[in-house]
């Protein structure tokens, strides 16, 4: 009765279903999930487009033409293209999640949903003019 | 390793998601469509370049990139867990979002301070 009880190590194999990775293309919801969750590619290359321009505008003149003529090729358009889709699909899902991401209460009472939906709309809507504005007008 | 800057790292989701929402589509819109398309014309540069003498100009572009990065840092890093079903790299997926996130941050903050 000496030493340490000897143990055998062994561990069942869990019986799981190999899930493919595709698995969210057999229902809109999971669709639109996934689609939701890759928004955020497009946002990221986007920023980084803006990083770009930004570098382009301390270089000098020359650099910000040849950033302009860039985003001129086919292949930036149509990267433009798709991203503008996914942006979009981003800032309504990220509106209409808004109430239930967090409730609003005034004076105890919880704001309606719609409410909190409307002011996200609206002051996009108020930002999206400022911002052309102010670009456009230089 | 993670968990005590979990809420922060949320926080910055957050906020760069609303960042993205809010001010992404008219700017992509404009420079990503608009003026290479010639439906409207671009800005000069010395307008642009203009415009980015203001600080508070520089700090708008600041948040602009830099929040929404965080936003993709955080979002992505679950997408490739879930989507992919990486959950074995976990720390090096983290890693490598954030890393990025705080790289394009750096590279954002030298370039407006060095506005010349």
């Amino acid at each position: 009765m000496s030493g340490d009880p000897h143990y055998t190590l062994y561990h069942p194999r869990w019986y799981r279903r190999r899930v493919s990775v595709w698995w969210w293309l057999q229902n809109r919801t999971y669709t639109g999930f996934v689609l939701r969750e890759l928004t955020s590619v497009f946002v990221a290359f986007f920023a980084v487009v803006y990083l770009w321009q930004l570098r382009a505008l301390v270089q000098g003149p020359e650099a910000y033409a040849h950033f302009l003529a860039r985003l001129g090729t086919p292949l930036f358009l149509v990267l433009h293209g798709v991203a503008f889709l996914f942006v979009l699909f981003h800032a309504v899902t990220w509106f209409n999640l808004a109430p239930k991401a967090m409730a609003v209460r005034l004076r105890g009472k919880r704001v309606p949903d719609w409410v909190v939906v409307g002011v996200n709309y609206a002051a996009w809507l108020f930002l999206s003019g400022a911002v052309a504005f102010i670009v456009l007008r230089g | 390793m993670m968990r005590p800057i979990t809420p922060f790292l949320w926080l910055l989701f957050s906020a760069g998601g609303t960042v993205a929402a809010l001010l992404f589509p008219v700017h992509l819109l404009l420079t990503g469509l608009a003026f290479p398309l010639g439906w409207l014309e671009a800005p000069h540069y010395e307008t642009l370049h203009g415009l980015l003498k203001h600080p508070v100009t520089r700090l708008y572009l600041f948040a602009l990139i830099s929040l929404p990065l965080f936003h993709w840092a955080h979002r992505f890093r679950y997408t490739l867990y879930d989507g992919l079903q990486l959950k074995h790299l976990t720390e090096l997926i983290a890693v490598l979002c954030y890393g990025t996130a705080l790289l394009g941050t750096a590279m954002t903050a030298y370039l407006l301070w060095n506005i010349p």
